[in-house]
């Protein structure tokens, strides 16, 4: 498989605060990747700074195009869709009106109503929800409604920030059989960033331990799985 | 009885004025989530403009609609030279600037134009209804209904009005669906002056032109969209009635208000509403689940 995204010395910094020091890392097109890691060791910090959210330096070469001067708006109308941490949905309006702002950047209106649709296939209680105001809606259903509404973009890579955060054990469950259905079925590329260790190497085929800024181990999931000092600080056995 | 319908239909004719200036406050609300203390300057300046332009010798029609442009080009750029560089600053900043660009624009309408109060002319014809409300008031209140209608169609139907909204209430996010955001919110200020361009256009005929001639009706106009709801256009109308009424009622009815105290009244209805009904009587609750 060829390299979908290639991060090449990506620094990251809050102010004079510097978050990410020089990470190397690269996604495969179709893969899921999985940046596992303590609480501040700049999972979340290294999805913004893709993104264009935060101040970073370095190389981010998503197929062929170099996104490091970009904006954020720029980034994502590049096919890069970022569910964030906290889920981030319009929470004053209803949840079809949030899944149509995923579509903001495109401009095909049968295509758009055809998403909406391959959007409620995946997630059927949000076509329930359809009308209701997304700040209303549980936990559960927030998360599926900002997934969802990063599909509505088409993108070709999915950054996804602790999407497990707040949620049942069974709802998480749910969520990530359908995150493997995207994957799946439409190939899109992932990159996924979790606390929970167990549950992100389960979907992911690639895995980075990232602690204090720096990439401390990479591989595939199957060798994290096996490396002693990720068993015993992050899965717990 | 005739009295009290009198007040009514006075009431109404004042609403308009409130219910007009309560538009542009909702619509600077809804694209940078909070209110523009300057509102009332840009509109009063803008009115200037128009009567500069009138007095030059263009017709009304091309002055007002002229003025409107000019105006919606003005409030852009106030966005993208002054509050671009503090886009990242905390509210306050932005309050201190509000507060400036009231003395900015406040002091050069008197320095350009002088403070003599000037007549400006109304587009409407001379006369009243019935002999009841005057037919610029009526004029006013179809100009202020055809206004709630545009803007309540560019928020629930265009794509640009939706991504104002977002832009406003979560800008990080809005960035993340490709909503050029920097972009929404000068959009909101040319919008906001535009309209404000119209409410000031429509109120000179009334409270006469010079450079003060907003300072209460502003308040007024804070009151309406606040007792209607912040968030929805047609409440900061129906807000703008009803103020505008009970204040009239309240002056005719309760001596100790009389004339003197009827500003009281719009700052009473604010503190009341927002104690009772923070969303206003017509806004929408916003529920957040945690």
């Amino acid at each position: 498989m060829s390299h979908l995204l290639e991060v090449k010395g990506l620094e990251a910094s809050y102010g004079p605060t510097k978050a990410l020091h020089g990470l190397d890392f690269s996604l495969e097109k179709g893969g899921v990747t999985t940046i596992l890691g303590a609480n501040g060791a700049g999972k979340t910090t290294t999805l913004r700074a893709i993104s264009g959210m935060v101040t970073r330096k370095g190389q981010i070469n998503l197929n062929g195009t170099e996104l490091i001067s970009l904006s954020t708006a720029d980034i994502t109308r590049k096919g890069v869709a970022h569910v964030p941490e906290g889920r981030g949905t319009f929470v004053r309006m209803s949840a079809e009106d949030n899944l149509r702002l995923g579509a903001y950047s495109r401009n095909d209106k049968a295509g758009i109503a055809e998403d909406i649709e391959r959007v409620y296939n995946y997630f059927p209680i949000l076509k329930q929800r359809r009308n209701q105001q997304a700040g209303t809606l549980s936990g559960g259903e927030a998360q599926m409604l900002a997934v969802g509404r990063a599909l509505m973009l088409r993108p070709i890579l999915l950054l996804l920030d602790e999407p497990s955060f707040g949620l049942a054990p069974l709802i998480v469950q749910e969520l990530f059989d359908i995150l493997k259905r995207i994957n799946a079925e439409e190939g899109v590329s992932m990159l996924l960033v979790e606390q929970n260790a167990a549950l992100a190497l389960e979907l992911a085929d690639h895995a980075y331990l990232l602690e204090t800024g720096n990439i401390v181990i990479s591989g595939t999931s199957q060798s994290i799985i096996e490396n002693e000092t990720v068993r015993r600080s992050y899965l717990g056995y | 009885m005739d009295l009290f319908l009198q007040q009514i239909l006075t009431g109404i004719a004042n609403g308009a004025i409130y219910a007009c200036l309560a538009l542009a406050v909702v619509m600077i609300y809804q694209a940078i989530d909070h209110f523009n203390f300057a509102q009332g300057e840009m509109a009063m300046f803008s009115t200037y403009i128009c009567w500069a332009m009138i007095a030059g010798g263009l017709p009304y029609w091309v002055a007002f609609f002229a003025t409107i442009i000019i105006s919606f080009i003005g409030g852009l750029a106030i966005e993208r030279i002054i509050f671009k560089p503090l886009h990242s600053a905390p509210v306050l900043s932005h309050i201190v600037v509000f507060i400036g660009l009231v003395a900015i624009f406040n002091s050069t309408a008197g320095a350009i134009w002088d403070h003599n109060i000037k007549t400006f002319p109304s587009p409407f014809p001379e006369g009243s209804f019935g002999g009841l409300i005057g037919l610029h008031e009526v004029g006013m209140f179809f100009v202020t209904l055809f206004l709630l209608l545009a803007i309540f169609c560019f928020f629930r139907f265009t794509r640009v009005g939706m991504a104002m909204q977002a832009a406003a209430a979560n800008p990080a996010s809005a960035g993340l669906v490709g909503i050029r955001v920097g972009w929404m919110l000068a959009l909101g200020w040319g919008l906001a002056a535009a309209i404000g361009a119209v409410a000031g256009m429509m109120i000179a005929p009334i409270v006469f032109l010079e450079p003060n001639m907003m300072l209460g009706i502003l308040l007024y106009g804070f009151a309406a969209a606040i007792v209607g709801g912040i968030s929805s256009p047609g409440g900061a109308v129906a807000g703008g009635f009803l103020v505008g009424i009970i204040e009239n009622l309240a002056g005719t009815y309760i001596p100790a208000i009389g004339s003197e105290l009827k500003l009281t009244v719009a700052l009473v209805l604010i503190v009341t509403v927002l104690l009772f009904k923070p969303n206003g009587l017509f806004g929408k609750t916003i529920v957040t689940r945690v």
